[in-house]
């Protein structure tokens, strides 16, 4: 899920709380080590990406490593599969993190279920790769914990065509790690809310739906749609929960570039590999700029 | 070597990056080392009696002192044990990088990182990466050059097979009630949910070869691995393939009770889990599929005459024998059981073999895995 920590860092700076504070000269040295740091472990790695998708192993221009990546149908199939699994896992994570985090903010301030909530978010929202599909598997796989408690209770996980080595397991165990990321995305948008924004709404006498349809839906509206974005980027880029539950069963982008460019069977297909990469790229960087657009609006409400 | 699965995680091409900083300065270094080594330049010598002998070897070795090998686990074929007894022996720092790498990543850092002092010095790597990459390779002959059967070496002697192993059936026998031991049985529905490969098959040579022995138990050739494919379609449409990949925390977890993959590594699993359950090793009786793994020699070794002294004692008695008792077979076992020079304590280990494996030709590699990049992704969904 390195996706979500790279994409917070390119929050938008308020424009106008800069003036406030006003940058002091010469502060540009103190973001140097950073800037060498991006350069080294980001620059270089996408200038070896994108430069190998372009070249043919000699070292010439190419373009066919492009053109199989559309050509052949293992490879767009794994983007209609890598596509889909994003905006089902992020719709179904937004949809229960929204409600959660509404039930948590009503909770007030104060409330233990809001600290509780809270931090577990933040943990599990990190949660995810091989721990986490093994997790499941121990819970929900064959001889999983939760697979053997519900046995001693007359409950058949297995006869009842429920498999954790599925797409729906590989879902689920997405949503797992979807909804704590939404809560953690969204609470602060909700606590923008202003309780005097709906007393003002109920004296002029709006009805709940009213206050949600004319207030609340198109102050949220911005903050839920980049929430959706960054979850969608998160699914995009995961690989190894899906990996470690059903192989490549699940056809996704990230593991054919793991088969081509470190695999034991297919041998000098690295270039096809790489042009996979720039495309996934050019995808997380459409949601970024979309997510920064979008997150200067949700911020206009919340200052 | 190989190692393929057990680390499924993103990788990129890092290393490229190191070369670009450290390029410069390694060439440099490399030219230095390559003078200090005295009279004989190892770095071209190709045995041991051609650089003037064993004894000699030894010494420029221990002058280098130190050995970068790359991708070789610690509990894959014994390999831990093959690195501490080389250090012990000669007092010779072995680096072992990236243990669980693949056999591309070990191309990758030999073309990388050249004559940097950090490259691979040696590699332990899949039999067709070995074919495409053989111009890496420096010529070299271990002293037990005439125990390699002629099929298993390239005769310029650029690499050479080192062990190998044959496609088996492990089990579970605590939640499996009768094994399978042939091909044949596993379409029975007693085995539903059961059946895994230990990884993708177009990501591990271990897998890959799993698909192809079952191409030869279902009317298939080492022409033709079709079979194979159709053979795990049906096991995946009647619902006996699990798809998690039967990696250790899998086996261990119970989730996949039957696990197709080598004979070494299926052994090794059984040790892992005897406290918890007995995990059988069968060859199956309806195909005898083995491959071995390719040693060879960086030509351009920072360590040039370590590289060749720790291929000296991979291929001696010694060296093969560890790699027997990490359930591989070596290379040179059958003239060492001729000879009485096998342990024969470790032999006996090893699950028996009805009928003895044919090996594919390159042609047939590269066509059988054109077929399985192309047609595997679709044949399970």
């Amino acid at each position: 899920m390195g996706s979500v920590a790279v994409l917070e860092q390119s929050l938008p700076e308020d424009p106008a709380a800069r003036r406030r504070r006003g940058i002091p000269r010469g502060a540009w040295v103190g973001i140097v080590p950073f800037t060498l740091y991006v350069l080294v472990f980001l620059g270089g790695p996408l200038y070896e990406v994108i430069y190998g998708a372009f070249t043919t192993t000699g070292g010439s221009l190419t373009w066919h490593n492009f053109s199989q990546t559309f050509s052949q149908p293992e490879y767009r199939s794994a983007f209609e599969e890598s596509l889909k699994i994003s905006v089902v896992t992020s719709l179904l994570g937004g949809f229960f993190g929204v409600w959660l985090a509404c039930a948590v903010v009503t909770a007030g301030p104060r409330s233990p279920l809001r600290r509780i909530v809270g931090s577990g978010a933040g943990v599990l929202a990190y949660f995810a790769g091989v721990p986490l599909a093994f997790a499941f598997i121990a819970t929900l796989g064959r001889y999983g914990e939760a697979t053997t408690l519900l046995g001693h209770v007359g409950i058949d996980l297995g006869a009842s065509g429920f498999d954790i080595s599925s797409l729906t397991g590989v879902e689920l165990a997405y949503v797992y790690f979807q909804v704590p990321l939404m809560v953690l995305l969204i609470t602060p948008a909700l606590e923008g809310l202003r309780p005097e924004w709906r007393e003002a709404a109920t004296g002029l006498g709006a009805s709940t739906f009213g206050y949600i349809r004319h207030v609340a839906a198109p102050v949220l509206a911005p903050a839920i749609l980049g929430g959706l974005l960054l979850l969608f980027g998160n699914a995009f880029a995961a690989y190894a929960t899906s990996y470690a539950l059903v192989g490549i069963y699940v056809n996704l982008v990230p593991g054919w570039i793991q088969q081509l460019i470190s695999g034991n069977v297919l041998v000098d297909e690295n270039g096809i590999g790489l042009a996979l990469g720039v495309e996934m790229i050019v995808v997380i960087a459409v949601v970024m700029v979309a997510y920064g657009l979008l997150q200067r609006r949700a911020t206009r409400w919340l200052r | 070597m190989s190692s393929d699965h057990r680390q499924p995680a993103k990788r990129t091409r890092g290393m490229a990056l190191a070369v670009v900083v450290a390029g410069t300065l390694a060439i440099a270094l490399a030219a230095s080392s390559g003078a200090a080594s005295g009279a004989t330049n190892w770095s071209t010598a190709t045995s041991a009696t051609s650089g003037g002998g064993l004894s000699a070897l030894i010494k420029a070795a221990k002058a280098e002192g130190t050995l970068n090998v790359i991708a070789d686990p610690k509990n894959w074929a014994d390999y831990g044990v093959e690195i501490s007894t080389f250090e012990k022996l000669y007092g010779i720092k072995v680096n072992d990088e990236n243990p669980l790498g693949t056999s591309q990543q070990e191309i990758t850092a030999v073309q990388d990182l050249g004559s940097q002092s950090r490259a691979p010095d040696v590699v332990d790597i899949g039999q067709s990466y070995a074919l495409a990459n053989a111009s890496l390779f420096a010529p070299y002959k271990v002293a037990e050059w005439s125990d390699i059967p002629a099929a298993n070496k390239d005769p310029q002697g650029r690499w050479w097979n080192d062990y190998g192993g044959y496609v088996s059936i492990g089990c579970n026998t605590s939640i499996v009630k009768v094994c399978p031991t042939s091909f044949a049985q596993m379409t029975n529905p007693e085995y539903k949910n059961d059946i895994a490969l230990d990884d993708p098959p177009t990501t591990a040579n271990s897998a890959f070869s799993g698909v192809w022995a079952a191409a030869l138990a279902n009317g298939g050739s080492l022409a033709n691995i079709q079979p194979g494919i159709t053979f795990f379609q049906t096991l995946h449409h009647d619902g006996n393939f699990v798809e998690t990949p039967g990696l250790p925390a899998a086996i261990a977890s119970g989730q996949t009770p039957i696990v197709i993959d080598w004979d070494y590594n299926n052994a090794a699993e059984t040790g892992l889990n005897k406290a918890k359950f007995k995990w059988t090793v069968a060859i199956p009786t309806d195909a005898s599929f083995a491959a071995y793994y390719a040693a060879a020699i960086n030509v351009k070794a920072p360590d040039p005459a370590a590289a060749r002294l720790w291929e000296e004692f991979l291929f001696s008695p010694k060296g093969q024998n560890i790699w027997l008792e990490g359930y591989a077979r070596p290379i040179e076992l059958p003239t060492m059981i001729k000879s009485g020079s096998v342990n024969k304590t470790f032999e006996k280990l090893l699950p028996p073999v009805a009928v003895a494996a044919k090996y594919p030709t390159q042609a047939q590699v590269t066509a059988a895995e054109a077929l399985i990049a192309k047609e595997w992704a679709a044949s399970q969904s």
